[in-house]
């Protein structure tokens, strides 16, 4: 759909009629010579079992020898390899990626095979979208490494897709342009081919994948485009060697049964796919990735973040407000983080203040525990101490008595004296036996 | 790495496919006209495009009396060679005619930066669709054929909109001068250009030497001198677009006349994809890199009425600060238990002193 056609749908815009030649219709041709400065650039992705020969095909169809290395059969994961070119042809420079699958279906579980190649591709959506949201941002200088086109080779089988295929293809067809081929179509019969298309075909619709249609909106090349729909998937041979064919030298295999020629429509489609993919329909996978896929992924992260197009009472809300309303939410979340922080500093300093103010207490009446059993100890000491004394001052009356009573005894002899006496003896008699002896021995 | 192609590979056809794409696609290009009434901006566009875009149906902004400086819209849709172009003229009448212009460029920038903001919306929109670019592509300056200089109004003006807007100064109604009075004033007008360090659009150096000397001629010339007619006259036998006068017809389309052709031949035929570019990938990248940086920075949208502005960030600083001091306060009320655990402490030693004695 033109810009122009919308805008005609748009209020207020009148067509109007020149009186003579203007100039402007040169604005194609100003684009043009911009972006033939600019130089292209194109990334293809291929997909394909090891030894099928993607790396063949790729040098087949840009006519170059690309470093290739040739992989075992025992990688124990899918990897993509990545090798980037700068190419010249007449006044056009692009520059191609070639992105290469290394282990595809080599290994015994497949089930997690597709999963490198879907990171692969959306590992370079993400460094799009990175440069496209940041501040400060050169899109026009961005080397572009997004994947334009994905060629997924067919084994032939002549059979049918292998489940492989089928669940690898369904998880990128909503992720970039697939165009499966069948590789090495020199194995297969002209009447198993056309069999084998219909198969993949069919079994194609009937499990929902969408693979990439040449675009018939152009009247210029909806026609071929049209025609080369209906050949899909192309089924090719690549080589690099030349064989000579009556007095040329043409890309060829020989067999002893003899010579498939790259280049003859008759013998195989990759006339076709250089045609649809290069020639005619190059710009338009740029642009499909650009438009679709680029945008699905687009539109699928920005939800995920939480970005939306409209607020909540369904007004429309732009990528600021929603930005300013999430870092409003970040800066409320943080600060209720920061005084729940708090809280638990208070709770756990409240904690330790009772711990310690425990243990003070304890300490307290431990001491007072110690204080109180010092007092007795000292309590009974002073009693002990008094009945000592009690006894000592008892000790020295009797004594005094005694010798007083010694003293009467001697100077006066009568019954008084023996009353005395046996008052004396009743008193001493009251005495402890240690004292009685005492006196005794003195009398 | 470089390689080389041993063959026919096709990539070749790639500007062919760009072309057709693009020819589908369309082209929008919008035009602004700055000046005071009744310098002919309006007869320069139709001269331009070779159309009436103002006529007596359509009539033109100079032809409605305005007090105060407006911003209008006019959107045409012009075909020639297969080639669509959406055409959107904005004029600003009343630019410069009041008694007092200060500030009469504000709704000017402003509507520049509307269109930058309308395009970075829907730029940023998580469902994008087609995005209708009607930002500014080029603003063409109209100056008074004084013969001295610039006006302080000129001076100003282009100074607060060369970071905005590609801006091509045009002298107008050149017919009024002579070669060399006209020669003169070019001199003066771009002596004072770069004196106020204004940058008007400047024409891409290229790798073509044909082309650069072109270009070399043509930045000879500037300020370009235009004259424009609405009216064609026959002359020697041609049909010509021109004035006529008592003297003699000052034709349009005659580059002895004025710079009429280098004008249309540069703005339509050479440089309009590069005005385009220009305004993409310099001043809508400015804008927008200040309108994200101020967005993040502050949270608070920077570049609309400055007087909201301010308040808003005090209220901000001291919500902000609010929330400090409270934090502050709270820290301060959780740090007291801690000088009272050391009080117990002192407690227990006094009554300690006191249970010993």
């Amino acid at each position: 759909i033109g810009l122009c056609d919308f805008f005609l749908k748009d209020q207020g815009v009148r067509p109007l009629s020149l009186a003579g030649h203007v100039g402007f219709d040169s604005l194609p041709d100003q684009l043009v010579n911009k972006s033939i400065c600019q130089g292209f650039c194109f990334n293809i992705l291929c997909i394909g079992e090891t030894g099928i020969g993607k790396s063949t095909l790729m040098d087949t169809l840009f006519n170059t020898n690309f470093e290739n290395f040739e992989s075992s059969h025992f990688e124990p994961q899918v990897k993509l390899r990545a090798q980037t070119y700068d190419l010249q042809e007449s006044n056009v420079r692009l520059r191609l990626t070639v992105v290469n699958t290394v282990g595809f279906g080599d290994q015994m579980n497949k089930q997690e095979s597709y999963q490198p190649v879907v990171d692969y591709i959306d590992r370079q959506f993400e460094s799009y979208l990175q440069e496209e949201l940041k501040i400060k941002r050169s899109l026009h200088n961005y080397h572009d490494s997004r994947v334009h086109a994905c060629l997924y080779f067919i084994s032939p089988s002549g059979h049918s897709l292998k489940s492989l295929d089928l669940v690898t293809m369904k998880k990128l067809d909503s992720k970039v342009n697939i165009i499966p081929v069948i590789a090495k179509a020199d194995t297969i019969s002209k009447s198993e081919l056309h069999k084998f298309k219909i198969k993949i075909m069919s079994e194609l619709v009937s499990n929902g994948v969408q693979i990439y249609q040449f675009p018939l909106d152009d009247e210029t090349v909806a026609k071929v485009n049209t025609t080369m729909n209906g050949h899909l998937p192309f089924a090719v041979v690549g080589s690099t060697e030349e064989v000579s064919v009556g007095n040329k030298m043409v890309k060829a295999r020989q067999y002893p049964w003899g010579v498939v020629q790259v280049e003859n429509e008759n013998h195989c489609d990759f006339v076709k796919l250089r045609e649809m993919l290069i020639c005619v329909n190059m710009e338009d996978l740029r642009e499909q990735t650009h438009t679709r896929h680029y945008e699905l992924y687009r539109r699928c992260k920005l939800e995920e973040m939480g970005f939306k197009d409209t607020g909540p009472e369904c007004k429309p809300v732009s990528l600021q407000q929603t930005y300013e309303a999430k870092r409003q939410e970040f800066l409320v979340e943080l600060q209720k983080r920061e005084d729940e922080m708090r809280q638990m500093f208070v709770q756990r300093v409240k904690e330790k203040e009772s711990e310690l103010k425990e243990a003070e207490r304890e300490l307290q009446s431990r001491f007072e525990q110690l204080k109180r059993l010092h007092a007795d100890e000292k309590a009974a000491l002073e009693e002990k101490k008094r009945l000592l004394d009690d006894d000592q001052s008892s000790f020295s009356k009797r004594r005094a008595a005694a010798q007083l009573l010694q003293a009467q005894s001697l100077t006066a002899n009568g019954k008084k004296d023996k009353d005395r006496k046996k008052r004396l003896s009743v008193s001493t008699l009251r005495q402890p036996p240690r004292y009685r002896l005492y006196i005794d021995q003195r009398t | 790495q470089q390689k080389n192609l041993e063959g026919y590979v096709g990539f070749a056809s790639l500007p062919n496919q760009v072309y057709r794409k693009s020819v589908k696609r369309g082209f929008e290009f919008t035009l602004m006209v700055v000046g005071e009434s009744g310098l002919g901006k309006s007869t320069l566009i139709n001269s331009l495009f070779l159309t009436d875009l103002y006529s007596a149906e359509y009539p033109g902004p100079s032809h409605r009396i305005k007090k105060t400086v407006q911003v209008e819209q006019s959107k045409v849709l012009i075909k020639e060679g297969g080639v669509q172009l959406l055409l959107t003229i904005v004029d600003t009448p009343g630019f410069g005619d009041a008694v007092d212009n200060s500030n009469c460029w504000q709704p000017i920038i402003d509507h520049i930066d509307s269109k930058f903001e309308d395009y970075l919306n829907s730029e940023s929109r998580v469902n994008r669709r087609q995005m209708p670019d009607s930002r500014i592509h080029c603003c063409l300056y109209f100056i008074a054929p004084s013969g001295h200089g610039l006006k302080p109004l000129d001076i100003e003006f282009m100074k607060r909109l060369h970071e905005k807007v590609n801006v091509i100064p045009l002298i107008a109604k050149a017919d009024t001068l002579t070669p060399e009075e006209c020669l003169q004033f070019k001199k003066q007008i771009m002596r004072e250009i770069q004196e106020h360090k204004i940058k008007i659009y400047e024409f891409p150096e290229t790798d073509d030497e044909e082309e650069n000397r072109l270009v070399k001629k043509i930045k000879d010339k500037l300020p370009l001198a235009v004259v424009g007619s609405n009216t064609i006259i026959e002359v020697n036998s041609k049909r010509v677009r021109g004035r006529q006068y008592p003297w003699g017809v000052a034709e349009v389309e005659n580059s002895d006349h004025c710079d009429f052709t280098i004008l249309r031949d540069m703005l339509i035929r050479t440089h309009m994809q590069d005005l385009k570019d220009v305004t993409n990938n310099v001043h809508y990248e400015n804008y927008r890199s200040r309108k994200l940086a101020a967005v993040t920075y502050n949270g608070v949208d920077n570049n609309r009425a400055k007087g909201q502005l301010s308040t808003k960030t005090v209220q901000d600083k001291t919500g902000r600060q609010g929330e400090i001091d409270g934090g502050g306060r709270h820290a301060a009320k959780n740090q007291r238990p801690e000088p009272n655990s050391g009080h117990c402490r002192q407690d227990f030693r006094t009554r300690d002193a006191c249970s010993t004695r």
